[in-house]
């Protein structure tokens, strides 16, 4: 099966931030008045309820001219995933075969983990519902057939939906337009540390994504590697161990007597 | 636009200059982007920011605000001097042949005939030769010394690379790097557009500005070329469409309103209906009665009769000379002379300059009737005080303010049907999303209820003329709230006697047998329809004229001027973007700007105009007939071109205790006002969305400056200038320099508007700061290139 990916042109992005509200309204996410923080960008860094922020990156060059360089900034959706890789929650993060990787709130155990693994430092807890929320490429609406809803608003064609395979090939086309013009450096993002990404970029300056707020050589961290190999072999026996333990607990002693009833905060 | 915003894909090089577009026009900007990518466009951003056109432009270059005239009068320079213009466009669709009475000079920053003591210009030295018959003299080698092209080269010899270095604050290479670029499009083959807004319409010698851009884009041979044009970006979404529907001089279809020594409707059609300059001239204003008496016809049915001259004596009429634009309405506001104001679907407090002055001028008001969606600072101007004490600690008391306000709820552009006009003269109808809510009613429910009762209380009580509102025709199925519909057939015009639709202006006659609201609009809606409903595809030239899309005034014209992309035989300039041609008997593709069946050599290509041609040289304007650059009415440095008039001569300025402008000694910086992608004017402050993308006011200020004065992004700083002040956080940028201006380094501040005293997000106007001083050709205030003091609270 084809997978789906995003493309975001970086050279024709705007910062109009029609994405930003075009996800705001589609998942419904409550408007909150945020400070000033001396900048045009939204917000200084993802939020629970913030999913997709356009970052402002302004540079000098070497030859005293500026560049200000935006670029919407989301969940890469990893082909090899941190967050699916860290998460103890059996289906609380998965994958679909279209390469989406999503989130069910119902699984999630709000223990954070998938924060630590995730190289693009995306996932954000929410602190009211203790549960952990990021862009899901709008599953939902991919689901039935139409684009994400950022790529529904971008008025200057910046951002492409397809298949990954098509959008690869698109955007090496257009980086070397981009070549063409005079941008030598121009390439694609789609770092080979997490096996690739459904989140795509061109960059004028290939060499240097951080200067378009990117990660340079993002990886999956070493103790989440971890994690995945021996030590979850054996975080396993002792998980299943304390679980046959309180079993047998609970048939030796029964129920632990409570006293009045203390809710969760609602 | 000459052109529209699907056109500006056809371009070779985009220039954007007092405007950003890729800000404020973001969905229209696509088309820029399209041409960038597919025609490999080069795009030039000239701006006192680097903002975010400039982020993805292939060349920035930062002036000083209020110097645009001298950058493009370096541009005409530059390609006179460099051979980069379009000779035989210039020779065949310009006045550059004309020649020029005796005793037209320009010297020491004036033009001949200024008279010191009316504080304006006698015109009369600056008109053409004439022949016989009242033509013009023309002389088609160029070379006369008194033809138009000579004289415009003189004018622009001063203006060399590094004169407008010292005087905009680039350096002289930037300048050139940008002009090579630009006068690349001066040939045959090759399109270049111009993109502005407010950033220029906002000076007080803006239309001279505009008219600058005018002149390079036909000198390069740019108007009427698809890719071309000079494209105004309006800022509204049916601000083109208030346009062309009239203002205080202005009736539909850019009519003059009636001077009062214009005693008649015959001396109305003299006066204007010009008489041709040039043999060849179609001049179509000669029609002028045709669509003066059906507009009449529209507004007294049939109370316009011949025996009473259509009711040309029920329209108001102005004094000979006088002006009421905006800055003399409140002006005389202020000084008591008014009694009452009508305020539909705008916020003068927020949006007029000096807003102390627009506060304090409502209080002298016995009534004001405002007509919103929200409560404006307009409709509660009187809070000011109270709500923001540290700007209006000074003005009148609350309790102390007479003023009558009516605010009623009016419903907002999703709550009704109707159209808007864009940028690109479209006229796109719409349809209605949802009921308004609670009482509030659509604007024209209002406004018929209003003139229903006052006509009731004038055939009840009489009272001085009441005649114009007796006689004015109301007869819509619904008088109460006449159906958008009903008014878009009265406004596009139909034959009285047969009551049909009529196809289009030409069909209008000035007997009184046809009526019609806007010439302009005519063929809007006609038997065949309503035709600003239409969604068609189509774009058999591929061009992106899509003639089946909406409907495009005049007469459904998508390029205006486009005789003139052919040459005098009709030889398209360039074979690949033609977008009509001369077919033997007719003309095929877009509408031709043209006698449709006329041969290419029968008339000249500009049908509007009395010359028949563009005019380089134009008397028209206040200031002179060649634009030179005036420093702002506030600047920090003398005008390097004639130390002796700095400012624009005849800008206009006011006198009142409220009306101060600053120095450079005491308000060394210079201030310009923006607006931001985030937000719609001072609307968006009341919707949650967009108040959340950007909450809070700022003041953007270079780093240097900041550095200067010990000032960190996120400090709180204090913005005056002579008139008020505002607050806010620094926003401290490496995006705006100190510019070398008269060996002078002169910093900026950017301060974005949509802020105010009401609203989900609240914070300053800016307008506490600006001046009232405005161009005295359009009226608007300058608004951009005050001067203001900076300091950190």
């Amino acid at each position: 099966m084809h997978t789906v990916a995003k493309l975001v042109d970086t050279s024709t992005c705007i910062g109009c931030k029609a994405c930003e509200v075009a996800c705001q309204e589609w998942n419904d996410q409550d408007f909150t008045i945020s400070g000033f923080d001396g900048s045009y960008q939204t917000l200084p860094d993802l939020e629970h309820n913030f999913w997709n922020l356009i970052k402002f990156n302004e540079l000098s060059r070497e030859d005293g001219q500026m560049t200000w360089n935006m670029a919407k900034y989301q969940c890469m959706h990893c082909v090899d995933p941190g967050c699916l890789r860290s998460c103890p929650a059996p289906g609380a993060i998965f994958q679909q075969k279209d390469g989406i990787v999503d989130f069910n709130h119902d699984l999630c155990i709000g223990c954070g983990y998938c924060i630590t693994g995730c190289p693009f430092d995306v996932p954000r807890l929410s602190p009211n519902s203790k549960k952990v929320y990021k862009c899901s490429l709008c599953s939902d609406r991919t689901a039935v057939g139409l684009e994400p809803a950022c790529i529904k608003a971008c008025p200057t064609n910046c951002l492409t939906f397809g298949t990954r395979e098509d959008l690869i090939q698109i955007a090496n086309a257009r980086a070397g337009e981009l070549k063409q013009d005079g941008h030598a450096g121009a390439g694609i993002y789609n770092p080979e540390g997490v096996g690739g990404t459904h989140v795509l970029y061109v960059l004028k300056d290939a060499a240097d994504p951080e200067s378009y707020g990117l990660p340079k050589a993002p990886k999956i961290p070493w103790t989440v590697s971890l994690w995945q190999g021996p030590v979850k072999w054996l975080g396993n026996l002792v998980f299943t161990g304390g679980i046959l333990g309180a079993f047998f607990h609970y048939l030796r002693y029964g129920p632990k007597p409570t006293g009045d009833e203390e809710g969760i905060d609602a | 636009m000459t052109n529209g915003w699907t056109d500006v894909a056809n371009t070779d090089v985009v220039l954007v200059m007092g405007g950003n577009p890729a800000e404020n026009h973001p969905v229209g900007f696509r088309f820029v982007m399209e041409a960038k990518r597919h025609r490999k466009a080069k795009l030039i951003c000239v701006d006192p920011r680097f903002n975010r056109t400039a982020a993805v432009s292939d060349r920035y270059v930062q002036i000083r605000s209020g110097t645009d005239i001298a950058f493009l009068g370096g541009l005409l320079n530059y390609a006179l001097s460099h051979d980069r213009f379009h000779a035989d466009y210039v020779r065949e669709h310009t006045n550059a042949s004309f020649i020029v009475k005796e005793g037209f000079s320009f010297a020491d920053g004036y033009f001949s005939g200024w008279d010191e003591d009316r504080q304006r210009y006698d015109k009369s030295t600056w008109e053409y030769e004439r022949v016989a018959d009242g033509y013009a003299r023309i002389d088609k080698t160029l070379e006369h010394p008194r033809c138009v092209f000579q004289l415009l080269k003189k004018h622009y010899t001063r203006y060399t690379p590094e004169q407008v270095a010292s005087i905009s604050g680039c350096t002289a290479e930037e300048f050139e790097q940008a002009a090579e670029v630009i006068c690349s499009t001066g040939r045959a083959g090759r399109s270049g557009t111009i993109l502005y807004a407010l950033g220029w319409t906002q000076h007080s010698h803006s239309v001279q500005l505009i008219h600058t851009a005018a002149m390079l884009q036909l000198m390069l041979g740019n108007i009427g070329m698809p890719g071309g044009g000079v494209n105004a970006q309006r800022g509204h979404s049916n601000i083109q469409g208030a346009t062309d529907l009239g203002a205080w001089n202005m009736l539909p279809g850019y009519l003059k309103v009636p001077r009062a020594n214009w005693t008649s409707l015959a001396e109305y059609n003299r006066a204007n209906s010009p008489k041709p300059l040039r043999p060849n001239s179609l001049n179509y204003w000669g029609n002028t009665p045709k669509f003066m008496v059906s507009l009449l016809r529209a507004y007294y049915g049939e109370n316009a009769t011949h025996r009473n001259q259509f009711g040309y004596d029920y329209l108001p009429k102005i004094a000979e000379g006088a002006t009421h634009s905006w800055g003399y309405l409140f002006d005389e506001m202020y000084a008591g002379k008014k009694e009452g104001l009508i305020s539909f679907g705008m916020n003068p407090v927020a949006g007029g300059p000096n807003s102390i002055k627009m506060i304090e001028a409502l209080g002298k008001l016995k009534w004001l009737i405002v007509a919103e969606n929200f409560e404006t600072e307009t409709a509660a101007f009187w809070k000011a005080k109270e709500l923001q004490e540290k700007y209006y600690g000074e003005v009148t008391d609350p309790e102390n303010v007479q003023t009558e306000v009516f605010l009623l709820p009016a419903s907002c552009f999703a709550e009704k049907d109707g159209t808007f006009v864009n940028s690109s003269r479209w006229l796109q109808w719409k349809y209605k999303a949802v009921d308004a809510p609670g009482n509030a009613m659509d604007d024209q429910e209002i406004i018929s209820r209003l003139f229903l009762k006052l006509r009731e209380l004038y055939e009840k009580e009489g009272g001085a003329s009441p005649e114009p509102l007796l006689a004015m025709d109301w007869s819509y199925a619904n008088p109460v709230s006449p159906s958008l519909t009903e008014v878009a057939r009265e406004i596009s015009g139909k034959d009285v006697r047969s009551g049909r639709q009529v196809p289009g202006f030409g069909a209008l006659k000035d007997d009184g047998s046809t009526l019609c609201g806007n010439w302009l609009y005519s063929g809007s809606f006609t038997e065949a329809g309503n035709q600003m409903e239409r969604q068609g595809q189509s774009d058999p030239t591929g061009l992106g004229l899509y003639a089946d899309w909406a409907w495009s005034w005049p007469a459904n014209r998508r390029v205006l001027y486009n005789r003139a992309s052919a040459d005098a035989d009709g030889k398209p300039w360039d074979e690949t973007r033609a977008p009509v041609r001369w077919k033997g008997n007719r003309w095929v593709g877009d509408v031709p700007d043209y006698k449709a069946d006329a041969p290419p050599e029968a008339n000249g290509a500009f049908i509007m105009l009395a010359e028949g041609v563009a005019k380089l040289f134009a008397p028209d304007f206040a200031e002179g007939p060649f634009p030179e650059h005036y420093e702002p009415a506030e600047s920090p440095v003398e005008n390097l071109l004639h130390p002796n008039v700095g400012d624009n001569p005849a800008a206009l300025k006011f006198s009142s205790d409220l009306d101060p402008l600053g120095n450079a000694e005491q308000y060394p910086y210079v201030a310009i006002t923006y607006r931001l992608t985030e937000h719609f004017h001072f609307w968006t402050k009341h919707v949650s969305a967009t108040s959340e993308l950007q909450s809070t006011f700022f003041v953007e200020l270079p780093q240097a400056l900041a550095d200067e004065k010990g000032i960190a992004s996120g400090d709180r700083v204090r913005v005056t200038s002579a008139r008020g002040s505002v607050e806010g956080p620094a926003l401290v940028t490496k995006r705006m320099r100190g510019l070398q201006v008269a060996g002078k380094t002169i910093y900026q501040v950017g301060l974005p508007i949509h802020w105010g005293f009401l609203g989900r997000v609240k914070g300053p106007l800016v307008n506490n700061l600006t001046p009232s001083v405005m161009d005295p050709n359009s009226g608007t205030p300058e608004y951009k290139g005050f001067l203001v003091n900076l300091e950190k609270v």
